[in-house]
């Protein structure tokens, strides 16, 4: 049997600087927070630069081809939406749209990533951190994402005159709510899927059509009438109808009421589902 | 003194469903021992550690980690344990120190303590000039030595290791070895599973042989070969065909005889002596090899199988 190597020189003996035996300082629910957290930012002061398109390029295509393009014409033909001029109809709606978009993108293949792939969820939970905090902490750092592309976005569209009242920076919780609406969901979704086929299906069957069928575009009672009821059931439409009120510094009343309690809802039970199903995952 | 048992545990049983992983073992470390559970795959060493590592729930008997029970008091024991599990799990977008620190942070470390350790964490695991690199371009030994660094963020009091060294090279190997040593030197309790009996007998001071979810044998290296085998073991090999014919004239020199597909192990206190007497009965291998016995013949004897297949 060969002996190990005998090292160079210029090795270091193992660490010293012991905190020694015996119990460890313990840390609070908040502490241990943060540090999810802090993770997460790492990875995305990383990655930032690749996601600046999605980010911040794409919702000014929109801003772009349905605002001022599709705009114009709408506003000459119909004399625009909902006694709105289409511009300041169509821009809030893309700014909850958006943040469904950013949820699902933040919320699939990450998840999975630090479920299956490099496991890191798995290497958190070797450290003092429960469950709850893996997945809060992450959750967190979406919602802080979603309300920092929120701001940029509404900041990028107010010169153009898409906003009619200042209310509209009550858009920001708007869309930060409306995001982790899915994002919550998602994740609960992402750590149950055994493999990746299931996102494309997401995007392709409940993200697109989200997209075009809740009242972003046009009024949903344009829909067929059948489909007006998947409108008021699915997350989205509330978003838009909040952002919308929100931007235009309309007062919603009971209605207002109603989009958040469906809104909080399913942030409410995709956060028992997320939580029971990482459990499953991670802790068998 | 009972103070000085990090681990006991009585009658553990992990089950998943109605497969038995873990089917009653009892187990004993002491601080400052390194302890090692060897056997094959699928012998049950992962959940075992996952559920030393107060990752994974108890399915049946007793398990106490420093004192405590891992269903009540899982996060005090964890802020105390290193884990180097058998994946790496380290996040490959970050570079090699950012993972050092986002770790430490994890025990409640300041931001000012895990910098501090970091340089030494960092020169302890060789990778000092790799620091600012991304982990994903990293060699295989590389980010099992940055585990190995991270799992002593918190300076814990054992160290558990889940096959360090499986799939690497035998020159990462020894440098993970030699790594190892030095913890040991510095009075940390090392848990380690492999499939590697050199790595058993080069690292631990004392060892359970595990085989499908049993302890099989106890004891030293040392003790477990004075026990299950004999000094010294011939290797002979024959052309196909004819190692049939030969068996008896092997064990009629040998205290015992082994039938591998490829070869005979006759089991005997002296090779030389029991080589030359199978000469004088006109036995003729086509190669014979005297070695001292290892803990994959204390294997095959237990349990009539190989450790690695
Ligand atoms: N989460 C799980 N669900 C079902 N079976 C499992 C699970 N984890 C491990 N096993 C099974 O338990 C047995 C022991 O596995 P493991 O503890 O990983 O063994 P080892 O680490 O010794 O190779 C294997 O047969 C494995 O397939
Ligand atoms: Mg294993």
């Amino acid at each position: 049997m060969s002996a190990p190597t005998v090292p160079g020189p210029a090795v270091a003996d193992a660490p010293s600087g012991r905190l020694g035996p015996g119990p460890r300082r313990p840390t609070s629910r908040g502490e241990r927070l943060g540090a999810v957290m802090a993770h997460h930012l790492y990875v995305y002061r990383r990655t930032w630069k690749g996601s600046v398109i999605g980010r911040f390029v794409s919702p000014l295509f929109f801003l772009l081809s349905m605002g001022l393009g599709l705009g114009a014409l709408v506003d000459a033909r119909a004399g625009g939406v909902e006694g709105l001029p289409y511009l300041r109809y169509v821009v809030p709606g893309i700014v909850a749209m958006q943040a469904m978009m950013l949820a699902f993108g933040d919320s699939t293949y990450a998840v999975m990533g630090y479920i299956k792939w490099n496991r890191m969820y798995s290497a958190m939970l070797s450290t003092p951190l429960r469950v709850g905090e893996v997945l809060w902490g992450h959750l967190l750092v979406v919602a802080l994402q979603l309300g920092v592309a929120t701001a940029i976005f509404l900041l990028v569209a107010a010169p153009f005159g898409a906003f009619g009242s200042w209310w509209v920076l009550l858009a920001v919780p708007v869309a930060v709510l409306t995001g982790m609406a899915f994002s919550v969901p998602t994740f609960a979704l992402a750590a149950w899927l055994e493999n990746d086929n299931g996102f494309s299906i997401l995007f392709r069957f409940v993200m697109t059509p989200l997209m075009l069928f809740s009242g972003t575009f046009f009024p949903v009672d344009q829909l067929p009438g059948w489909m007006q009821p998947l409108a008021w059931v699915t997350p989205l439409w509330h978003g838009v109808e909040l952002s919308r009120d929100a931007s235009e510094g309309v007062w919603p009343g009971w209605a207002g009421v109603g989009h958040l309690g469906v809104l909080v809802l399913y942030v409410g039970v995709g956060a028992v589902l997320a939580h029971r199903s990482f459990t499953r995952r991670l802790l068998s | 003194m009972t103070d000085d048992v990090l681990l006991r545990a009585r009658g553990l049983t992990k089950s998943f469903g109605d497969f038995t992983a873990v089917d009653g073992i009892d187990v004993q470390v002491l601080r400052g021992e390194a302890f090692g559970f060897l056997g094959p795959n699928g012998a049950g060493k992962s959940s075992t550690m996952k559920m030393v590592g107060c990752v994974s729930p108890v399915s049946g008997g007793e398990l106490r980690i420093l004192g405590m029970d891992p269903a009540a008091d899982g996060a005090a024991i964890r802020a105390r344990l290193g884990v180097c599990p058998q994946q790496d799990m380290l996040d490959e977008d970050l570079s090699v120190e950012e993972n050092l620190w986002v770790y430490g942070r994890f025990f409640g470390l300041s931001r000012k303590e895990v910098r501090a350790r970091t340089d030494e964490l960092l020169d302890f695991a060789q990778l000092t000039e790799r620091r600012h690199d991304r982990v994903e371009p990293l060699s295989g030994g590389m980010k099992r030595r940055l585990t190995i660094a991270r799992a002593l963020v918190n300076d814990p009091e054992v160290l558990l290791l889940d096959e360090p060294t499986t799939g690497l090279d035998p020159q990462a190997r020894h440098v993970l070895w030699d790594r190892l040593y030095r913890l040991k030197r510095e009075g940390v309790t090392l848990i380690i599973t492999t499939h590697y009996m050199d790595e058993a007998e080069q690292l631990c001071d004392r060892l359970v042989v595990m085989d499908h979810g049993r302890i099989v044998a106890e004891g030293s290296p040392r003790e477990l070969i004075d026990t299950y085998s004999t000094r010294e073991v011939v290797e002979l090999r024959f052309p196909v065909d004819e190692q049939e014919r030969h068996v008896d004239a092997a064990r009629a020199v040998a205290e015992r005889v082994e039938e591998l597909p490829d070869r005979l192990l006759a089991y005997t206190a002296d090779g030389d002596e029991t080589l030359a007497r199978l000469h004088e009965r006109g036995v003729r291998p086509l190669s014979s090899l005297v070695r001292r016995s290892t803990l994959e013949d204390v294997f095959l004897h237990l349990t009539g199988r190989s450790l690695v297949d």
